[in-house]
């Protein structure tokens, strides 16, 4: 299985990306330029964290633009496996390949901090190797995720909320959430499963260097279930 | 021509940007405040289209890149310069 991680103008998570499939996963992975318009064959994508085109207009919002995502739109409407982590996140919203969009932090400040996610959904093809609780950090000034009523009662509906804020006992409170997110959303996929979308970083905590190294676990999961069969095009 | 798309907060969502920004007039002693929401203009000049042109364009752009309708309203006005 090989990876692609996907660099815009103003990403700067795809290097550590890169690097924790390389040594956490038994995967292969390369980067992938913004401009490319094919992606090289790989079997997953990342869209990495980062200020894509400086955040010009809002975030996400000139990447989807990007000549690659029309492939990577294509690849994941075909049923293979895209992450999108903090930007990329906001780039998939904007790219409609996910519900809902980001607003502003409720408390308007940029946060930067480890958080403590409930793992909502344990049986997805991106989670079903995580623990309970996993800690990824967060790290950005608009992660508030904003669904409308309809959009939100059909992500829970069909157990698409991928991870939610919790506290360090794993309890999904009010007090945990660092972002006003609906419902401590902090993750969530599409109907099939192959596409998440994550604020917090998992890249940034995958090795004991960094904490109990319990991101790593959802790119383990993916590479699992593309093993498996479970996933892909 | 200008195209000039107002971006604003859609009815419903939170803006703690307006709260703030109502926090801050109401220190400063005008209590009359009551809600304030915090939006964007966008500038767009065009050249050769009609008003009405203009002003269909313009919503197409709004629509499709400087809006996110999901949580954002706008509105869009035509003038001569």
């Amino acid at each position: 299985m090989r990876f692609g991680v996907v660099t815009f103008p103003g990403s700067n998570c795809d290097r550590d990306a890169y690097y924790v499939i390389d040594h956490t996963t038994d995967a292969d992975v390369q980067f992938l330029w913004h401009k490319d318009t094919d992606l090289s064959g790989v079997d997953a994508v990342v869209l990495p964290g980062g200020f894509s085109y400086g955040d010009s207009l809002r975030c996400g919002a000139i990447a989807r633009f990007s000549p690659i995502m029309e492939e990577v739109v294509r690849f994941a409407n075909a049923g293979g496996p895209v992450i999108g982590i903090c930007n990329g996140f906001q780039v998939l919203t904007e790219s409609g390949l996910l519900p809902g969009a980001m607003l502003r932090n409720q408390g308007l400040t940029f946060i930067c901090e480890d958080a403590h996610l409930n793992v909502a959904n344990g049986h997805l093809p991106w989670t079903a190797l995580c623990p309970e609780t996993i800690v990824a950090p967060i790290a950005h000034h608009d992660g508030c995720y904003f669904a409308d009523a309809e959009t939100l009662a059909r992500l829970e509906g069909e157990g698409r909320v991928a991870f939610r804020y919790c506290d360090r006992d794993g309890e999904v409170t009010e007090a945990a959430n660092p972002n006003g997110s609906l419902n401590n959303i902090a993750g969530i996929t599409n109907a099939r499963g192959n596409v998440l979308g994550m604020m917090p970083h998992p890249e940034r905590n995958a090795e004991a260097e960094l904490g109990d190294g319990s991101g790593a676990w959802v790119f383990r999961s993916i590479v699992r279930a593309f093993v498996q069969g479970e996933v892909g095009r | 021509m200008r195209i000039r798309v107002h971006v604003t907060p859609r009815v419903g969502v939170l803006d703690p940007q307006g709260k703030a920004v109502a926090g801050g007039l109401r220190s400063l002693g005008f209590d009359e405040v009551g809600e304030v929401r915090v939006g964007r203009v966008i500038d767009v000049t065009v050249a050769g289209l009609s008003e009405e042109q203009a002003l269909a364009r313009g919503r197409q752009m709004a629509s499709q890149l400087l809006a996110n309708e999901v949580v954002e309203d706008f509105d869009v006005h035509v003038t001569a310069n």
